[in-house]
């Protein structure tokens, strides 16, 4: 992937989904360091993490970062500059009018929460307006959600799995469609800040 | 622009069902209801969800097969084990004052949570003086809760958290095991009535002390969870319980401010 294409002229976006599993933790904090606390657009993330334990994630991220940190909360509505995390044991979903809901259906790819159904129900509300962000991880989780988002118009980012710690979930997402970028994180954070504008 | 023919395709089937089985989803949060349709048209190879209206308008069994991925049970005995700690410690101390008790267990799916239930009062020696009303819209997760019969499987869970809930004896005394399945004591049913209620359609049948309503508001959208809500509030007797799933709250509802929080980790309520 060449470094003009993040310079095209996208739809405006107006969302930001991320998924990750295994490696999250450093990623994200990479990903989303120093990010400002003005930044327009809400970002959501699904990291996978064991059921049945109340999860610090937000606590954890609220320390780091300057962006506000939520856990996502049903009927919750979606704010810009704000970063949700999916709560353990829970798929969470954008409804149509830009409100969260959770749902305990099974799990899909052995996860829930898991990102095809963040992916998928966002695709389905913002359409090209959406950036969908499929980082390191074990499992395949997110590659069909990742490609749906692209069919809905959206634009699919990928990190590069040179560069993951764990390489399944961005190569299962390669496997199955080519997104519009494959960078590192350092080249993914720049993008995202980039939509901002 | 013009909604996607998804989105019409899935009203036009939500609408049908209505209109046919008087099976009322029209308030159910879409995101969840999308994927399940998606599901049930793939598993029952049809090509659209246009096709699948069709065939549910037409025949009954086939609506009967859809109705089972529309409401997905997804449970397990003491599920968050917290939760029946909560009532052991908070909840139980008070219903002992009352000589007889009806508790409502709405939305109680395959009976995981009935049986959870039933084996706590029990022992707090409560089970002999409830009555128990477990209700559920899908009349085959209703017959699978009478039969309480579970996958072998699925014990291994359901004892951790049965331990972890506090329970006072062992998992196992409240079943007997058969090849790959276990079957409830029937005693634990003896208190319990199984009925076909809708949040969404019916009106309250009976006055109570305790509601456990765990995970199916959900499933409905603003509208729906006030109507729900309401009932539960219409229900409940004078400084009734409401118990609510872990992610579920009355915060921003019409019927807030007709409830307080009493162990608000749990998700316990108390009527005012």
């Amino acid at each position: 992937m060449n470094n003009e294409h993040i310079h095209r002229p996208y739809a405006r976006v107006e969302a930001v989904v991320i998924g990750v599993s295994a490696g999250g933790l450093d990623a994200l904090s990479v990903l989303l360091e120093g990010f400002p606390t003005d930044y327009g657009l809400p970002l959501i993330v699904v990291q996978h993490i064991p059921e049945g334990v109340a999860s610090q994630l937000a606590v954890i991220f609220d320390r780091k970062l300057a962006l506000r940190v939520k856990e996502a909360n049903d009927k919750m509505p979606i704010e810009s500059g704000c970063l949700y995390f999916a709560p353990p044991g829970y798929h969470l979903l954008v409804e149509t009018n830009r409100h969260f809901s959770l749902s305990i259906d099974p799990r899909v790819h052995f996860s829930r929460p898991a990102i095809d159904a963040l992916f998928e129900s966002a695709a389905d509300t913002w359409g090209p307006a959406l950036a969908g962000v499929l980082l390191t991880g074990a499992n395949a989780d997110g590659a069909a959600g990742l490609r749906h988002i692209a069919e809905q118009g959206g634009l699919a980012l990928v990190q590069d799995p040179a560069e993951a710690q764990v390489d399944t979930m961005p190569r299962s997402a390669l496997a199955l469609f080519t997104p519009h970028h494959v960078l590192p994180l350092a080249g993914l954070r720049e993008l995202l800040l980039q939509l901002d504008c | 622009m013009a909604e996607p023919v998804l989105e019409i395709e899935l009203k036009l089937l939500i609408e049908a069902i209505y209109l046919r089985y008087s099976y009322d989803f029209r308030d159910y949060a879409m995101a969840s209801m999308k994927r399940r349709v998606v599901q049930a048209v793939r598993a029952l190879e049809c090509h659209s969800v246009s096709e699948l209206q069709g065939r549910v308008l037409h025949e009954p069994d086939t609506f009967m097969a859809v109705l089972q991925y529309l409401t997905i049970p997804v449970s397990e005995m003491f599920r968050d084990p917290e939760y029946y700690r909560a009532l052991r410690e908070q909840v139980v101390p008070l219903l002992r004052t009352y000589p007889s008790l009806n508790i409502w267990i709405a939305g109680c799916s395959t009976g995981e949570e009935v049986y959870s239930m039933a084996i706590l009062l029990e022992e707090e020696g409560l089970l002999s003086r409830a009555h128990i009303y477990a209700t559920d819209i899908n009349p085959r997760s209703l017959e699978k809760a009478r039969q309480g019969v579970y996958a072998t499987d699925s014990v291994r869970l359901f004892t951790e958290n049965y331990q972890r809930s506090g329970g006072k004896h062992s998992f196992s005394d409240y079943y007997t095991a058969a090849y790959d399945a276990v079957l409830m004591d029937k005693r634990l049913r003896e208190r319990v009535t199984f009925a076909d209620h809708s949040l969404a359609t019916d009106s309250v049948f009976a006055e109570t002390q305790f509601i456990s309503c765990r995970n199916v508001l959900i499933y409905f959208n603003r509208g729906l969870q006030d109507r729900a809500v309401g009932l539960f509030h219409e229900s409940l007797g004078h400084r009734g319980f409401l118990g609510l799933g872990s992610k579920e709250s009355l915060d921003f509802g019409q019927h807030a401010g007709a409830f307080e929080p009493i162990a608000r980790a749990e998700r316990i309520f108390r009527k005012r």
